[in-house]
């Protein structure tokens, strides 16, 4: 086991290097990084300056070494339009975005769960072939549009909810949570759905399926067979086994969830990493764009690692394969 | 002794692969509806330039005095504007059918240009296998671990707008998935007995791949690349929406959705909620036949 996490650490680091050289010769190679890096404002003794400052004289490798060992300390550099280090600007509006991810996780599964269920057991109903007709509707709907649509309907005609922002919020560790209060939840809705719509779909399938298959297996039968209710199989034998691959499954797409928040946050005005990502993008803001790339790829390296371990703690065949 | 000649029996039809293949196709009627609508709009794309009333890109033809109007308004120039007009008086309708040719073009031409480049990479993995397939596999597990939307974001942020420009992201983002199924394929039909046929006979390698072991993989290929070019126009239009896409001059669906979004505050829902509608159908259609092509071509489901 020991010998299987090493490898696959090693493997991560070495994922995050080759990663870290492209993102490095992205922004090194194909644009001038003079222009990249130093503002264009600045003046020709201060174009000098900062070129030596930021080392630019010296050839890519050794430029390629510097901005490694700065990225090590936590250094990626500085964001020409808040003047504050790109890192900490990312993780200030980290809590937003995972508000906003859980909130849609969360959604997908109070709604998916119970439509795949009824799904599931009924499949040939009416109400069933709707469910899953509108499960194809969420895969094909373009999120962005949808999202227009919400606010569209729920906040221009309806006026029931805020359009954009992320209303009142409260300080908890030093950080800006809205789920705690009434206002904050009220803006927490149209986003976290809209985000959500993607996995309800998925969420719905998944469970359908599983229950199709389940309902088949022996030890349903048997429960059956053995007199006990309707509503205790369904919940007790079968609910409980397809809970598993719906929920890795659900865990495994918690990264695209956070990525695909940049559509959701830039429709809502949604004050997260994501809308921040779009504003620096907009602006030529490069180093916050490196310092939020470095982030995603460390955030997806660790999703995947962990996907590994659990996996091969569940299935000791992966462990085993490995070592072959 | 009278002989009766005993009526010959009824010759078996005989039905050719692609007869086959399109009676099973038509068989569901939603996918059918679905073909028809994807060809119309298609038809529509094309047709744009002698179909719509106004051409959007000429601005000597567009009146800054009937911007925003409602759908179903008469605008100066004396035509209706069935669905309303944008903030600079641009008819609705011709700008959707001509944001339909580009968001078309994008789709399909990334999807082609992916799967020539995937196919092939795919290909040589498996028939070269050993380094070069794991170099290969270990490239795609690597873009598939990725959000598309993520990597296309980042390489449009380092190479700027432009229809080129999105075409060579989405290429990017959807390669891995055709060399993946590519590959998968190959190497059962590896296996089979008409290639060691192919080889024993020493036909030379790129006649074995190309006439015999790529005419077999073409089936999943085909519906992967039917539902790759609708996640490419949904992908597209997400792009444009956020600004990186195409440039403004030549708006694609995406795009014109995105210009709407400040006026629907103000209740002019219709500059964004038609081009969303067209860019749904769309993608609804091409999902539809792709899920059928699915069914047809997949040798698992045949009895």
């Amino acid at each position: 086991m020991t010998a299987f996490l090493l490898r696959r650490l090693i493997q991560a680091a070495a994922v995050v290097l080759v990663m870290s050289l492209l993102v490095f010769l992205g922004v090194f190679a194909v644009g001038d990084p003079v222009e990249i890096l130093i503002s264009p404002e600045a003046d020709q003794f201060e174009r000098e300056r900062a070129i030596k400052a930021l080392g630019l004289d010296l050839p890519l490798w050794r430029q390629y070494l510097v901005f490694l060992g700065n990225a090590l300390q936590g250094d990626l550099g500085r964001s020409f339009v808040f003047n504050e280090p790109a890192l900490k600007l990312i993780l200030e509006r980290m809590p937003a975005t995972l508000e906003l991810a859980i909130g849609a996780t969360l959604a997908a599964l109070i709604i998916g769960l119970p439509l795949g269920l009824y799904a599931g057991l009924r499949p040939n109903s009416a109400m069933s072939k709707g469910i899953m007709a509108t499960s194809i509707l969420g895969f094909s709907l373009p999120t962005f549009w949808v999202g227009l649509m919400l606010i569209m309907v729920f906040a221009v005609q309806l006026g029931w909810l805020p359009s954009t922002g992320r209303g009142e919020t409260v300080t908890i560790l030093g950080m800006r949570w809205s789920f705690l209060t009434r206002d904050g939840i009220a803006h927490l809705i149209m986003p976290a759905l809209n985000l959500a719509l993607f996995k309800i779909s998925l969420v719905i399938r998944l469970t359908r399926a599983g229950v199709r298959e389940t309902m088949l297996m022996d030890y349903v039968k048997f429960a059956r067979a053995k007199g006990l209710s309707p509503a205790r199989v369904t919940f007790v034998h079968v609910f409980k086994n397809i809970l598993i691959p719906v929920v890795t499954v659900v865990g495994l797409e918690f990264g695209g969830t956070i990525a695909f928040s940049v559509v959701t946050e830039s429709v809502f005005a949604w004050p997260g990493m994501g809308k921040l990502i779009i504003d620096s993008i907009n602006v030529l803001d490069r180093p916050v764009m490196v310092a939020y790339l470095m982030m995603i790829v460390l955030l997806f390296i660790t999703i995947n690692l962990l996907v590994d371990i659990t996996y091969s703690l569940l299935d000791p065949r992966v462990r085993l394969e490995s070592k072959s | 002794m009278s002989t009766t000649i005993a009526a010959a029996p009824p010759v078996p039809k005989v039905e050719t692969p692609l007869q086959r293949f399109v009676s099973e196709f038509v068989a569901s009627r939603i996918a059918l509806f679905g073909l028809v609508v994807f060809l119309a709009i298609v038809a529509i794309a094309v047709l744009a330039p002698w179909i719509a009333p106004q051409n959007p890109y000429d601005l000597a033809q567009l009146d800054i005095m009937d911007g925003r109007m409602e759908p179903g308004t008469v605008g100066g120039a004396g035509f209706t504007y069935w669905l309303g007009t944008d903030d600079q008086g641009r008819d609705m309708l011709s700008g959707i059918m001509y944001g339909l040719r580009i968001s078309l073009m994008v789709g399909a031409g990334s999807a082609i240009i992916a799967c020539l480049v995937g196919a092939s990479l795919g290909m040589l993995a498996a028939y070269a296998g050993g380094r070069t397939d794991s170099l290969i596999m270990r490239l795609v597990d690597l873009q598939l671990s990725f959000p598309a939307i993520l990597a296309a974001l980042m390489i449009l942020a380092f190479l700027g707008k432009g229809i080129l420009n999105v075409v060579f992201a989405l290429v990017i983002v959807e390669w891995a998935y055709y060399a993946r199924t590519v590959r998968g394929s190959a190497l059962v039909e590896r296996r089979r007995e008409y290639i060691e046929a192919a080889q024993c006979l020493a036909l030379p390698t790129r006649r074995i791949i190309f006439r015999h072991l790529l005419p077999n993989c073409l089936p999943p290929l085909i519906v992967v690349g039917t539902m790759q070019v609708a996640r490419a126009i949904a992908l597209e239009a997400t792009l444009s929406f956020l600004g990186l896409g195409v440039p403004i001059t030549e708006p694609s669906l995406g795009l014109l959705i995105s210009n709407g979004y400040e006026y629907m505050l103000s209740g002019k829902y219709w500059i964004s909620f038609y081009p969303g509608i067209a860019l749904l159908v769309t993608i609804v259609s091409i999902n539809l036949v792709g899920d059928q092509l699915r069914d047809v071509l997949n040798p698992r489901l045949k009895k």
